[in-house]
């Protein structure tokens, strides 16, 4: 798990995920729509693995977040009659960040179960909320007529995705940037802290429930700014942004990639909607089977997700470097 | 009630042995589905199917825990939560390849259908003689764990396990009979609830949610607890519903938070 | 000279041969997986038999193709991402299928904007159609059963109660019955929306037991929450108390029949179509659909939906010759008629490219010791979606 020990800089490696979806959007320019769908989650993912990888939070309830984003992007647009992109943006990293404080001030005061079914019981009532206000929400015909200005006034949402895509990069970008910033600090380093030892960390004088509430608003924020994105690609919301499917799929991708470190976020997601872009199309009926197939072998076997994995691999042809495969 | 009967199974894995099972629905389901098919295909009277639902997912959790669930004992919750999520996934894709999409039929015997009057007003046969079940169960079970050996053991096991294996209890085979009852309880659960909460594939994830409230709330390790807690959960829905339908299942949830924000460890929790 | 004319003669035959060899690319969305859609098979197959049984009909070279996707239930945005990569990875002529609501009107602004005509073979909220010019549908909408329903639940009834889920069709099988019922004098005593999610009717069963009225108008989705409650409204002794059940088809399903058992006798339902229903083409369907999936097998409505739906597209496929211009299309579309469906003659109305068709009052009945949807009467032989009936009067 990179954390305490790692080098702020950004190494060249990392810089391979931005080149390869780069080349994507030049040379496979029919799988705009599944690429967009892939960076969103990526930014979502990027969320939950601050909170459980890097805060040891459990939480099945993550689309409360990503639900208000997507919501209050639309609604603004919708409803309110905002459409400029960049707003609705603002205002849905605005409503995330509210929540996350108003929910997170709550409930981390709270442990293992109790917690898990709080996030579940935040996540259940907002759906319940959205369900009911229809007037508001389009309740569960979902929220159309979403409208989104052109970007910067000049790009316009075209039905290849091309914009989408590259939008989508953008914010994922900064995200990135962001949560970067945040793990490669002391405060990151206090996060793992909280994680591996919470008595020691509250032995040392440290400020344990307020440094998670505070990573747990930031990580809602940026859950929300991925819901707006879903809201502002596909003009429509619709009520399985709030729900439990999305959460549980969200955990899936994180592990299948590897929690807590930051690449697993980008792996995960990637690997997962593309497998499940291509086998569901197969055999539909079996894709539960599988991804519950891959989990338990996964859990049981390596826990570390596909990062997990290929340290370990290549950890054989770096045996001087083990130091620094082992701190992974 | 039927929350209360499959809660208290989980209840009693969770609380007493420290597993977070969050697959429980799945033994649930099972246990429905063998009703139906039990009786549908074979003709087996109801009282023997229920029988059958609890002894055969009994033994078939066993398997499970043998072959699966104990190896991740010691394992931390997240590798406990992703473990039986992935299992719920398995379960709902095996449950649809061989029953398919629909639902599990059920005929309850004609003793048990209709009305009964009961201080003037008529109550739903069916439901009476499940607060009647349940209640007896959790007397059953009360004076197991209170008052048995075997009880006494289980509790000895979770407070210490190194401390209990010392003193000559087998805690693995412990763990695996206390699984196979809380599994049990979770099959019979659904098997009786197949009438009111339908069984087919997608059940587990369909009320895992109320399952986890119901032991949240109740408290971890408590028998009282769950009882208390789907008397307290299933009365205000209902009359929820009864006097305010608009607001649906939000009081449920309002509810909750509300309680384990009070009480962490639920009302009658004992352990964290 | 012979030669030459001879020349010319071959020359024109691999001109037309060679203009032949064409594939129509159908875009088939519907839900395979998920927890609230699963009854995509019931729509692919029929989808598939009727090609089957049909492939002599197309243009000689002419083929179709079924690219079949997956929604996995009520996910407006997958449907959307599925139909933009149809549209632009598989070039698509059409787009059909469809089961939920949210999906079709996610998709509505694609079909539009790339000008691909939309078949809608089950999403049955009204305004659905409204939403793009390239959309037709060959299913239903909740208004054109649920307001015959009111029309002549209001002469055999004073008092209904109405409970529905709470969604788009929920929301027009209320309005509709409420509309009709109470123009023909009838008053609707309360109306209640239960979540979607919930299956536990009891407390609403209550209270509209308490209110005495002489009907309760239900609509939910078909399926496993029309037996859950089939089996509240018996065991709180609502039919002893002399309420009569009434609603739109879908609360009594072929394929759930048989696990509601005796308590859905005398349930009385307006629908366009019952496997019931003695009509030769419907007797052909579904022998044919037994002879190919299976004695045990019976169709239910979605299929008859796609069934006719893959007729509509077969029409515009003979009459293009296999290639198919969008706007031509919609016009072919716009004209339908067919009087070989199952549910009897129907027909597209080209003002609102939704489709009419004809209503019957049906009864569960044991018929040959099974449950079926007996049809009683006929309520109105060309249906029009009423909602935009009176729209237009506005």
């Amino acid at each position: 798990m990179s954390g305490y020990v790692a080098d702020p800089r950004i190494r060249w490696p990392e810089w391979l995920p931005w080149i390869v979806a780069l080349a994507a959007f030049f040379l496979l320019p029919e799988y705009l729509a599944l690429g967009a769908r892939i960076l969103i989650f990526i930014l979502f993912a990027l969320s939950l693995d601050l909170i459980l990888g890097y805060g040891g939070i459990i939480t099945l309830g993550h689309s409360a977040f990503f639900g208000l984003g997507a919501y209050t992007a639309g609604i603004l647009s919708a409803k309110l009659g905002v459409n400029d992109p960049h707003l609705q943006l603002v205002a849905a990293a605005a409503a995330g960040a509210a929540l996350g404080l108003a929910t997170g001030a709550v409930i981390l005061r709270t442990k293992a179960l109790t917690l898990l079914m709080l996030t579940l019981a935040i996540t259940a009532i907002l759906l319940e909320v959205a369900n009911k206000m229809s007037s508001v929400t389009g309740g569960a015909d979902g929220l159309s007529g979403v409208q989104v200005n052109p970007l910067l006034g000049l790009f316009k949402f075209d039905l290849w995705g091309r914009t989408a895509f590259l939008y989508c990069l953008t914010v994922l970008f900064l995200g990135w940037l962001v949560v970067r910033r945040i793990i490669y600090s002391p405060y990151g380093a206090m996060l793992t802290g909280i994680r591996e030892n919470t008595a020691r960390m509250h032995a040392i004088g440290a400020p344990v429930y307020w440094r998670l509430v505070l990573v747990y608003t930031i990580s809602g924020t940026i859950a929300g700014v991925a819901g707006a994105l879903l809201t502002q690609v596909n003009q429509f919301v619709g009520l399985n942004v709030l729900g439990f499917e999305i959460s549980g799929e969200l955990l899936v991708m994180l592990i299948l990639g590897g929690v807590g470190r930051i690449y697993g976020a980008f792996v995960g997601p990637a690997v997962y909607l593309v497998a499940q872009d291509y086998l569901a199309k197969q055999f539909p009926e079996y894709w539960y089977f599988g991804i519950g197939a891959l989990l338990i072998v996964v859990v049981l076997f390596a826990p570390g997700g596909i990062l997990g994995i290929t340290d370990k691999c290549l950890s054989f042809f770096r045996p001087k470097s083990s130091a620094r495969a082992s701190a992974h | 009630m039927i929350l209360y009967v499959i809660a208290v199974g989980l209840s009693v894995t969770m609380g007493l042995m420290g597993f977070i099972n969050l697959a429980h629905g799945v033994f649930a389901m099972a246990g429905g589905f063998i009703l139906s098919y039990s009786m549908e295909r074979f003709g087996v009277p109801f009282p023997l199917a229920l029988v059958l639902a609890f002894a055969s997912v009994s033994l078939g959790s066993i398997v499970l825990e043998r072959l699966l669930y104990s190896r991740l004992y010691s394992a931390g919750e997240l590798a406990q939560v992703l473990f039986t999520i992935g299992l719920i996934f398995v379960s709902i894709a095996l449950a649809r390849l061989v029953y398919g999409t629909l639902t599990a039929p059920v005929f309850l015997p004609d003793y048990l259908t209709g009305q009964v009057h009961i201080l003037g007003r008529d109550f739903p046969a069916y439901r009476v003689f499940l607060i009647a079940f349940s209640a007896v169960l959790i007397f059953v079970l009360w004076f197991g764990v209170e008052r048995t050996r075997w009880g006494a053991m289980v509790r000895a096991a979770v407070d210490h396990r190194g401390m209990a294996q010392s003193v000559g209890i087998n805690t693995k085979r412990l763990f695996m009979l206390t699984f196979a009852l809380g599994s049990g309880l979770a099959g019979l659960g659904g098997a009786l609830g197949a009438d009111i909460l339908p069984v087919h594939w997608g059940y587990p994830l369909e009320h895992l949610v109320y399952f986890l409230i119901v032991v949240a709330v109740g408290g971890l390790g408590s028998l009282r607890g769950p009882f208390v807690a789907a008397l307290l959960i299933g009365i205000a829905d209902t009359a929820c519903k009864y006097w305010v339908p608009e607001l649906g299942a939000f009081l449920v949830y309002a509810a909750t938070i509300g309680i384990l924000l009070w009480r962490p460890l639920g009302l009658f929790g004992v352990r964290a | 000279m012979r030669l030459l004319k001879g020349l010319i003669l071959v020359g024109f035959a691999f001109a037309a041969s060679g203009a032949a060899a064409q594939t129509v690319k159908i875009g088939f969305i519907t839900s395979y997986s998920g927890l609230n859609g699963n009854l995509g098979p019931y729509m692919e197959r029929a989808v598939r038999l009727y090609i089957k049984l049909h492939q002599n009909e197309l243009p000689p070279g002419v083929k179709i193709e079924l690219i079949t996707r997956d929604d996995t239930g009520p996910n407006p945005d997958k449907a959307k991402q599925l139909a933009q990569e149809l549209i632009v990875r598989e070039r698509v002529d059409l787009l059909a299928g469809v089961i939920f609501t949210p999906n079709a009107l996610a998709i509505a602004p694609l079909a539009t904007e790339a000008k691909v005509p939309f078949v809608i073979m089950n999403a049955g909220t009204s305004v659905i159609s409204t939403r793009s010019p390239y959309i037709v549908r060959t299913s239903f909408t909740l208004w054109q059963s649920s307001y015959p329903l009111g029309q002549w639940a209001s002469k055999k009834f004073k008092t209904a109660y109405t409970l529905v889920s709470d969604f788009g069709p929920g929301h027009d099988a209320e309005q509709a019955f409420t509309r009709s019922f109470t123009e023909g004098g009838g008053k609707v005593v309360a109306s209640v929306r239960v979540p979607l999610q919930n299956p536990d009717f009891a407390a609403y069963m209550q209270r509209v037991k308490d209110a005495r009225p002489d009907a309760l108008m239900v609509f939910i989705p078909a399926g496993k929450t029309a037996t859950a409650v089939m089996k509240n409204f018996s065991d709180l002794g609502l039919d002893k108390a002399g309420i009569r059940l009434i609603g739109p088809g879908d609360i009594t399903t072929e394929e759930e029949l048989p696990n509601m058992g005796d308590v859905a006798l005398g349930a009385t339902t307006v629908f366009h179509w019952s496997a019931a229903g003695d009509r030769p083409a419907n007797k052909a369907f579904i022998a044919a659909w037994k002879k190919e999936y299976g004695a045990n097998e019976t169709p239910n409505f979605l299929s008859v939906g796609s069934w006719d739906g893959t007729a509509l597209i077969f029409e515009a496929i003979k009459q293009q010759k296999g290639r198919l211009d969008p706007d031509r299309t919609m016009e072919i579309f716009k004209r339908w008629k067919f009087a070989d469906s199952p549910r009897g003659p129907i027909s597209i109305d080209p003002e609102t490219r939704d489709i009419i068709q004809p209503e019957y009052l049906r009864e569960v009945r044991r018929v040959n010791g099974q449950l079926a949807n007996v049809e009683l009467e006929t309520l109105g032989t060309a249906v029009k979606d009423p909602w935009k009936e009176l729209q237009k009067k506005k």
